[in-house]
């Protein structure tokens, strides 16, 4: 199946995220685009064109995966995305133009790169970046990074600044003099274990000060990851009054509450850190209500060096890419929301919302398509994760719903 | 004096002890703890012999691997070990390669290969020693790893109580100072609670653990009210160069609120046991005059105490290796 084809995939369930439909039939893909979309049995392919049986499964948008930690085009494809943006927590951090450049030189036909800027100087939180050259050279947001910014003047101007490029400003939650030195959030299971841990409410400390500089800067904001039902509250309320604020959370916030940190267990240590178990339900039901706007893996593959260590010396952070679809399913599965709902908040919202093209499956639109057998019963295996690293909490889960193919720009990968 | 061994009786047909490791009180049952405590029991006589040699462990080697300094409790552990004829070693951190830079596994590797038939452990880091424990091929035995657990002080408290007091189960004891980065504090709740004594703790409330509570304990903020009616008193060290203008005030404050003094002690019972594990801040959490009364204060005990229950966790933890009958 190699160079420019055509692909004719037939007999599927097509998700249309925008209609809020799954209907049955299949997609006719030309030149790396979607030519036709419906019933193809009648006449729509040609002799020439690749046939291909998707047997009952879902015919998608491929997932566009909103602020990752590294290029891991494996892991992205076994996990059926087609479209990364990237965090500036690199080495070096992006926060210049030529890094930026390279960072959205990422070859394509795998996996579409677009990189965040770092908001300041080597993610310092002490000088602005150059946040409009990089704007120009491929950046689609300005992100304050792994950390949050102290300096509440800092991020006054950077809000007012990036709001004159229609930037989003893309925010870590958590009021970093609160969380200085946790590794969790104060629990009884942090306590029995005895880790240092902080109060939740550090999270919403933060997304009450971020919005309101987003309400007097008239800048648009968007937190990563939230996790907490009075961060909720605030972003719901703020929603309300006009704020242009956006969110996302990630499955596994939605799945795990910080008993699964016990005894020790480093591939649990996320940032922000696994809640209690009523601010995981409170980010379910931020789901269900609308609140959230988009879901994200956070992927952040880390080798033995970086958790084999100690709890309090391991670094944050878990393999999330190859298990989003499969572990956001479980929405669909305990009827939170609905299969084309669940495909907007992971494809068509975020590509929405960064501005990119991507996430629908529509005629003329790129053929980033995903198969999905949504009833598949696998376990996940830390081990046999085709990414860089295999740090999941969600090692030997048994898990329903799995990407059978996923297909860049008309070229199905391998 | 000591209580009936039947209270915690192990039940018919279950191992005694049938953990490899003592990482933690976490997980033990009731007659396991109450196991160790019997067989503690035996150590002490020998303790006070001229002659103090029992020498079942022969030939075995025992590493005492200390990340974080010690005195007392290595010194405690390196004697046990050779009372009972093992050959011992220590490893201090400042000694080792770990200050090169070294990992914590790749360290674990290295003893490991040496061959050794226990290995003691401190750590600064919670969770450290069961990291280790999951790599080695002989027991490990924790003795301090961060703020997580420091099970043998537990357990050399738990038979000082009940050797003093005759019983564990329905016991008042109030635990008293930095709850929250106390390793000593948390072994004790659960151990006590374990046994069904009535555990207290009271500290200035930055210095209590979130949800301290879910541990079977009840959590003050007065003393006083902590102490009525309180048979043993438990004070914890306050790490004085970290806690003051950051989780109390001044260590002056914190002696005027929380430190024991002969008059705040009349609230407990009349015959009220003091323990301190040690190093103490005499004039800040306790006052001389009360640490130093041989009928209320229990801390040289306590430390005596020590070696037997150290020698009765190696002998027990060492037991399959050497093929003794019922635990090879």
């Amino acid at each position: 199946m190699s160079g420019i084809g055509t692909l004719a995939i037939r007999n599927g369930r097509i998700v249309d995220p925008v209609a809020g439909t799954v209907t049955e039939g299949g997609v006719l893909i030309r030149d790396g685009l979607i030519e036709a979309i419906g019933d193809i049995e009648h006449g729509l392919f040609r002799k020439s064109d690749v046939v291909a049986d998707a047997r009952g499964a879902l015919i998608a948008p491929g997932l566009v995966d909103v602020g990752v930690f590294a290029i891991d085009p494996l892991a992205a494809s076994a996990g059926g995305i087609t479209t990364s943006l990237l965090m500036p927590d690199q080495a070096p951090p992006l926060d210049a133009p030529a890094l930026i450049r390279q960072a959205a030189s990422f070859p394509a036909q795998a996996m579409t790169v677009v990189p965040f800027a770092a908001a300041t100087v080597a993610l310092a939180g002490k000088e602005m970046a150059e946040i409009g050259l990089m704007k120009r050279a491929g950046a689609v947001a300005v992100s304050t990074g792994r950390g949050w910014i102290a300096d509440s003047g800092l991020m006054h101007r950077l809000m007012t600044y990036a709001s004159a490029f229609d930037l989003i400003v893309v925010t870590h939650a958590e009021d970093g003099s609160l969380t200085q030195g946790a590794v969790a959030t104060d629990g009884e299971m942090p306590s029995r274990l005895g880790l240092p841990s902080a109060p939740a409410v550090a999270e919403a400390m933060a997304v009450a000060r971020d919005l309101m500089l987003a309400e007097e800067t008239g800048a648009r904001l968007h937190f990563r990851q939230l996790t907490t039902a009075r961060a909720f509250d605030l972003v719901r309320a703020a929603k309300r009054r006009g704020v242009r604020v956006t969110c996302g959370v990630s499955p596994a916030h939605l799945l795990l509450s910080d008993s699964a940190i016990g005894p020790f267990k480093t591939f649990a240590r996320l940032s922000p850190p696994l809640r209690g178990e009523d601010d995981r339900k409170a980010t379910i039901e931020a789901v269900r209500d609308g609140t959230v706007d988009l879901l994200c893996s956070g992927h952040d593959p880390r080798g033995p060096e970086a958790k084999r260590l100690p709890y309090v010396s391991a670094e944050p952070g878990m393999a999330g890419a190859e298990t989003l679809l499969t572990l956001a399913l479980t929405l669909v599965k305990d009827e939170v929301i609905g299969l084309p709902r669940l495909f907007a908040l992971l494809a068509t919202a975020p590509a929405q919302l960064f501005g990119i093209a991507a996430g629908r499956i529509a005629v003329g639109a790129p053929a980033d398509i995903i198969l999905v057998d949504d009833g598949k019963p696998w376990k996940i295996a830390a081990e046999a994760l085709a990414g860089q690293a295999g740090n999941t909490p969600f090692d030997g889960l048994p898990v329903q719903g799995r990407v059978l193919k996923t297909i860049k720009a008309g070229q199905p990968l391998d | 004096m000591s209580e009936t061994p039947s209270e915690y009786a192990v039940p018919q047909g279950v191992h005694p002890f049938p953990h490899r490791h003592l990482v933690g009180i976490a997980g033990l049952q009731p007659w396991e703890i109450g196991f160790l405590l019997d067989e503690a029991e035996q150590w002490i006589a020998l303790n006070r012999a001229t002659a103090k040699h029992d020498d079942r462990l022969a030939g075995l080697t025992q590493i005492n691997a200390f990340f974080e300094n010690s005195t007392r409790t290595l010194l405690s552990f390196e004697i046990a070990g050779k009372r009972l004829g093992m050959d011992v070693v220590n490893m201090h951190a400042a000694q080792s390669s770990v200050k090169k830079g070294e990992t914590l596994l790749d360290t674990t590797a290295t003893l490991n290969a040496m061959r050794p038939d226990v290995i003691v452990i401190r750590h600064d880091a919670s969770g450290a020693v069961q990291l280790i424990a999951d790599k080695v091929d002989c027991p490990v035995l924790n003795t301090g790893d961060g703020r997580h657990e420091h099970p043998t002080q537990a357990l050399l408290d738990a038979l000082t109580i009940r050797r003093r007091i005759g019983r564990i189960n329905g016991t008042i004891v109030t635990i008293c100072g930095d709850v929250l980065h106390s390793r000593v504090a948390r072994s004790n709740m659960l151990l006590l609670a374990t046994l069904g004594a009535e555990v207290r703790v009271v500290a200035p409330p930055t210095l209590l653990p979130p949800a301290v509570e879910r541990m079977g304990v009840t959590a003050f903020t007065d003393f006083d009210a902590a102490l009525e009616g309180a048979e043993v008193v438990m004070m914890l060290r306050l790490q004085l160069e970290r806690m003051a203008g950051a989780f109390v005030p001044s260590a002056r404050e914190y002696h005027h609120f929380y430190g024991l003094t002969r008059e705040r002690l009349g609230r407990a019972t009349k015959d009220a046991l003091v323990m301190h594990p040690g190093p103490m801040n005499r004039g800040i959490e306790i006052t001389s005059d009360v640490a130093d009364d041989p009928r209320v204060s229990a801390i040289t005990e306590q430390v005596e105490m020590g070696v037997a229950v150290r020698m009765a966790c190696l002998d027990v933890l060492t037991r399959q290796r050497r093929g003794v009958e019922g635990w090879a």
